[in-house]
């Protein structure tokens, strides 16, 4: 299990890294954390031969704060996130999120940006994203574009990521005081991969209000009619409304499936009543 | 008081060097123009190989089976009845019998360059029909994978007679079928091989990692047709053996070919991948199961059938019939009762050869067998601890012959598992369990008793008819000129603590600090012969042997000090590190100094007969000596997904004089915590065709920290009466119980929603869809009259 032979190169900042990737075309490939490639690399599955290293291109690491949301830099690592070592402006979920997030060693390495460009369904940073309604920000040739999470993911590890392109920054709105959320994922151990994340983030001051499963094989799904519910008639009615519109939206799915789905949307949907 | 001898907690003598990562491990070992390999393996589970094509301009760098001079394919004959011997050769030849299973071997500068160059071979298979499931195996005779054979069993006989009295007379008959999936060994350290040529000794050395140095010498020499003196097997550190370094593997023999045909030196590191598939080799039994019980729930007789899923080719030593053969003779457990059949079949199939894992066969015994007791206990409405309790063999019939001739030392069965109900605090388990849980989890407790034959030897592996079977094992000790000990055997240190447990018992009779022993092991050249560190018998026979060879060198020592302190040998005492006679004391570096710079202080004449001593040793009965314990758990189970929690977990278990109390709870810990893998986490997925599905660790999850529970570990301590100071072995147990103890927990919590788990590993998945099913059948069950009943329960 050894790579193929690449070549390594590091970029000092995004529009460099753009740069090289235009240079190499397709041959390329960016590396951050690398806890999703490496792998990749070693079983060659990916089997690029020139490898960008965005890991000391310095403005993907920067954090810059507004009134209304926070850019987070592509290259924050997870521990960044769970240290509480970067300013937060959901009210403690994305710790919560990142403490959970594999093993200590992984998230040592591994980048929120990393984790979203690469679009792993079961990972944990791209349903979460667009619970937070996030907005994405990439670099491409032309410069900076803006991608709404919930566009950017369009299936099993593919995105809206042009090929001379890359993640620099994630922007989160600000939550409100008011605001709660409930996050609730099910695997069979713990730091495995999700089967199952049920994900809610209920900010009535600012009317919003969302509901989504995340670690399908598919792009994380919002649940509308739930949304709706918990935003206009409370939890227990957004938990009762939950079944009927997971097996809607999942009807192609196994029974036990949808029965998980069911599951890890109500207890978080529950996690919020007992906030 | 001895402080390092035996039952003293001392540090693990190996563990500096392996916490401070110093010490050397296969991987480790730098030969100067060292060449890796890489294995071109099959990517089909069954096919015919029609052709090779090697890159051109690399054709030298390129070995397949035709390249093989000299080399034999490895048989692994057994003389059990019915039984069919298959040959590997170690490069698939005209035919591959499992996924991952080597075709060609690719040399290069490193790993990277040789798995290039696997990338550039171009093999030429035609597919055939894969054999995978044991129901396969038995029904389909036109698939088969040894050509010359009728059918696919490797292994079919039946053990014990028909019990038709027992079936009339019985109150309650209670039938299960059980599975236990196949599972992979995964020690931290894989499989590693690095051979070289040594021109000045004219020895080809091969530092293989492997549990059987000894062996490995023998199965090489038999297969490369070279005398067993022209190669030496050196063990550097072993990251974990488990079974899965028991065996003489085919890249051993390819390596150590390869060092040998050039004279030069080849390397090969198993990787992950390759021992997720490859390797993926032990635990998958099938068991049908009749028991028959009084109202009380008695046993009465067992029926049984159990198949062992063996995979491709026999193993050399241990064959393809040593798991089956041990299932039937070891299911009826720590039992009393008097009538068993067993048909014993082990089945070929396109699946990596089986090994023995820790426990071999027994996991899967205990599980079936503890499964039915509480079956049993269910069908007569008992508590399964008071029906188990009934059935174990009592301590007043200690020894005692079993059903199946096993002949159980000693111990006092009920009172494990007497203690582990108490540990798990069981009735307030039973409490807790009438108020219903806030989160709507379910609580269950569950027990599994069992016997650990240990140390068998010579009587019961010659009965199995192995190529190769165990007698003495032999130590070597010697005082050396500063007064320490230098001892040796040959048995390997896997990681088991062996270099401190053997260093105590030497310390035990001499009374030299362990800190003044140097213990070398797993070395052909450097030490005495042992056919290894396998079946729970390393601290029993080497053990032994050291035992014997302290007290041969105590009688040497003893009398050299006779002459010194001038007195009788007979009345010297060898206690706190010194040598002491009525009148006077000395220490051992004096008396060394006498003999190797001073002979001048000796007398003269015959008595001086060296400070070395060699001593074989085997029990006084070979049969093995039986460690017993009782696992007890509490889980909960989350009934909406299935998923089950370790909430507590006790061990109360007797392994008879206990050397290192530290290194009795780590292996129990640690042998618990590869059960609960077997039990709740691990298998290997197959589809149809035989491809394994799961061939990373994100997909094939092993437990981490966080799936196993604080596990209390109690002791007894009841003397074995046929070893030396008592000891028996204890380096599988952990592994047994899981498996049985966990499952009836679960059963015992979801017993209120119908529902009966029968397999292993009862992942989340399992244990969910069981648990729908039950729920889909109560909603049809309204609608008729009747409900399928998988499990029957006949209570006459």
């Amino acid at each position: 299990m050894k790579p193929v032979r690449f070549d390594y190169v590091v970029a000092r900042d995004s529009a460099e890294a753009v740069q090289l990737l235009r240079q190499h075309g397709d041959e390329a490939k960016c590396i951050a954390g690398g806890q999703s490639l490496g792998p990749m690399l070693n079983l060659r599955l990916a089997r690029p031969t020139v490898l960008i290293d965005l890991h000391r291109a310095e403005d993907l690491g920067l954090t810059e704060q507004k009134s209304d949301h926070i850019v987070y830099g592509s290259t924050q690592r997870h521990v960044d996130f769970e240290d509480g070592l970067v300013p937060d402006a959901t009210n403690g979920m994305l710790q919560a999120v990142a403490s959970r997030l594999a093993y200590r060693a992984i998230r040592n390495r591994g980048t929120v940006g990393g984790s979203i460009a690469h679009a792993d369904p079961a990972a944990d940073w791209i349903g979460v994203m667009v619970g937070l309604d996030a907005t994405y920000q990439l670099r491409g040739t032309k410069g900076l574009r803006d991608v709404p999470s919930t566009d950017f993911m369009s299936a099993a590890f593919m995105t809206m990521l042009g090929s001379e392109e890359i993640l620099v920054g994630v922007s989160l709105p600000r939550l409100s005081k008011a605001a709660r959320w409930g996050y609730y994922r099910y695997c069979r151990k713990s730091s495995g991969f999700s089967e199952a994340t049920g994900i809610v983030v209920a900010d009535p001051e600012r009317g919003y209000c969302r509901v989504v499963l995340g670690a399908l094989d598919i792009p994380p799904v919002a649940l509308e009619q739930v949304a709706n519910a918990l935003a206009e008639k409370g939890v227990d009615e957004a938990i009762a409304c939950t079944g009927e519109a997971v097996n809607e939206m999942l009807a192609g799915y196994s029974d036990a499936k949808r029965q998980l789905f069911t599951v890890v949307v109500r207890r978080a949907l529950a996690q919020i009543g007992e906030q | 008081m001895n402080k390092t001898g035996i039952g003293q907690r001392v540090r693990r003598l190996e563990d500096p060097r392996l916490v401070h990562g110093k010490s050397r491990y296969v991987g480790d070992i730098k030969v100067a123009g060292m060449r890796d390999v890489a294995f071109l393996r099959s990517p089909l589970a069954h096919a015919l190989i029609k052709g090779v094509n090697k890159p051109s301009g690399y054709e030298n760098q390129v070995i397949c089976a035709e390249d093989l001079n000299g080399v034999s394919p490895i048989r692994a004959e057994s003389t059990l009845p019915s039984f069919r011997n298959s040959e590997q050769w170690p490069l698939a030849k005209d035919k591959v019998r499992f996924a991952g299973e080597p075709i060609v071997m690719c040399i290069a500068r490193n790993r990277a360059e040789a798995e290039d160059l696997v990338e550039l071979v171009d093999v030429d298979l035609e597919a055939l029909s894969s054999v995978i499931t044991p129901v396969q195996a038995k029904e389909n005779k036109s698939d088969r994978l040894h050509e010359d054979w009728p059918d696919n069993m490797f292994l079919d006989f039946t053990i014990g007679k028909d019990m038709p009295d027992i079936r009339d007379q019985a109150d309650v008959v209670v039938k299960r079928e059980y599975d236990t999936g196949r599972q992979v060994m995964n020690p931290m350290e894989g499989k590693g091989v690095v051979a070289w040529w040594d021109s000045q000794a004219e020895q080809l050395i091969v530092n293989t990692s492997t549990q059987v140095p000894h062996l490995i010498r023998s199965g090489l020499a038999d297969c490369l047709g070279l005398s067993p003196d022209m190669i030496r097997i050196v063990t550097p550190e072993v990251g974990g053996g488990f079974g899965y370094k028991c065996v003489l593997q085919p890249e051993e023999i390819l390596v150590a070919w390869l060092a040998y045909e050039r004279r030069g030196a080849f390397r090969w590191l198993e990787d992950r991948r390759e021992h997720l598939t490859a390797g993926a080799n032990t635990r998958e039994h099938h068991y049908s199961v009749t028991a028959y019980a009084d109202k009380r729930g008695r046993l009465l007789g067992l029926d049984a059938e159990v198949t062992v899923n063996v995979g491709a080719y026999s193993v050399w030593p241990f064959t393809a019939g040593l798991e089956a053969a041990q299932a039937g003779g070891n299911l009826p457990g720590p039992y009393a009762f008097d009538h068993y059949r067993c048909h014993v079949m082990a089945t070929a199939s396109n699946k990596p050869p089986f090994t023995p894992y820790r426990g071999v066969a027994r996991p899967g015994v205990c599980f079936a067998m503890e499964l039915t007791i509480d079956a049993i206990a269910r069908a007569v409405g008992r508590e399964a601890w008071e029906v188990r309790a009934e059935n174990l063999v009592p301590a007043a019939s200690m020894p005692y012959q079993n059903v199946t001739n096993k002949h159980y030392d000693s111990g006092n069965y009920p009172e494990s598992l007497r203690m582990a109900k108490e540990a798990i605090r069981f009735d307030e388990v039973r409490q807790r369990q009438k108020t219903p849980e806030q989160d709507g989890r379910l609580i269950g407790v569950g027990f599994a008793t069992f016997t650990e034959q240990s140390a068998h030897g010579t009587q019961v592996f010659a009965q199995w008819g192995l190529p190769l079977v165990p007698g003495y094992d032999e130590a070597r000790i010697k005082l050396t000129p500063d007064g320490g000990l230098e001892v040796a055997a040959g048995i390997a240190n896997i990681g088991q603590g062996i270099q401190t447990t053997l260093a105590q018992i030497a310390s035990e009779i001499l009374s030299i600090p362990t800190d003044r022993i140097r213990v070398t092991l797993g070395d052909t050249t450097t030490t005495p012969f042992s056919t290894g560190a396998y079946a729970s018998r390393g601290i029993v026979m080497s053990g032994g042997a050291v035992s014997r060879a302290a007290e041969g060198l105590a009688e040497r020592i003893c009398n050299l000090a006779a002459h010194r302190l001038e007195c009788e040998a007979s009345e010297i005492r060898l206690e706190d590190g010194q040598i002491h006679g009525p009148a006077g004391t000395m220490g051992f570096n004096e008396l060394a100094i006498s003999w190797y710079r001073r002979p001048d202080q000796l007398p003269a004449g015959d008595g001086n007969t060296g400070l070395e001593f060699t001593a074989f040793y085997k029990p006084s009965v070979d049969t093995g000596v039986f460690s017993y314990a009782t696992h007890a758990v509490v889980v909960s189970v989350d009934p909406q997904t299935g998923k089950t929690e370790l909430l507590d977990y006790a061990i109360a278990e007797d392994c008879g004089r206990i050397v290192n109390p530290m290194i009795v709870d780590g292996q129990a810990i640690g042998g618990t915590a590869q059960g609960i893998g077997s039990a709740l986490y691990e298998e290997v997925i197959y589809d149809e065709r035989g491809q394994p599905l799961n061939s990373t660790l994100a997909d094939y999850h092993l437990p981490g920290a966080a799936e196993v529970p604080h596990i209390t570990v109690q002791h007894m301590e009841t003397l074995s009466p046929h070893t030396a100071h008592g000891i028996k072995g204890v380096g599988e147990g952990g592994a047994i119980a899981p498996g049985g103890a966990v499952i009836n927990a679960i059963n015992d919590a979801v017993a209120t929603l119908g529902v009966e788990i029968s397999r292993i590993p009862a992942t989340a998945d399992h244990v969910l869809q069981a648990i729908e099913k039950k729920r889909t059948q109560k909603t049809l069950k309204s609608q008729h009259s009747s409900e399928e009943q998988p499990n029957e329960t006949r209570a006459v």
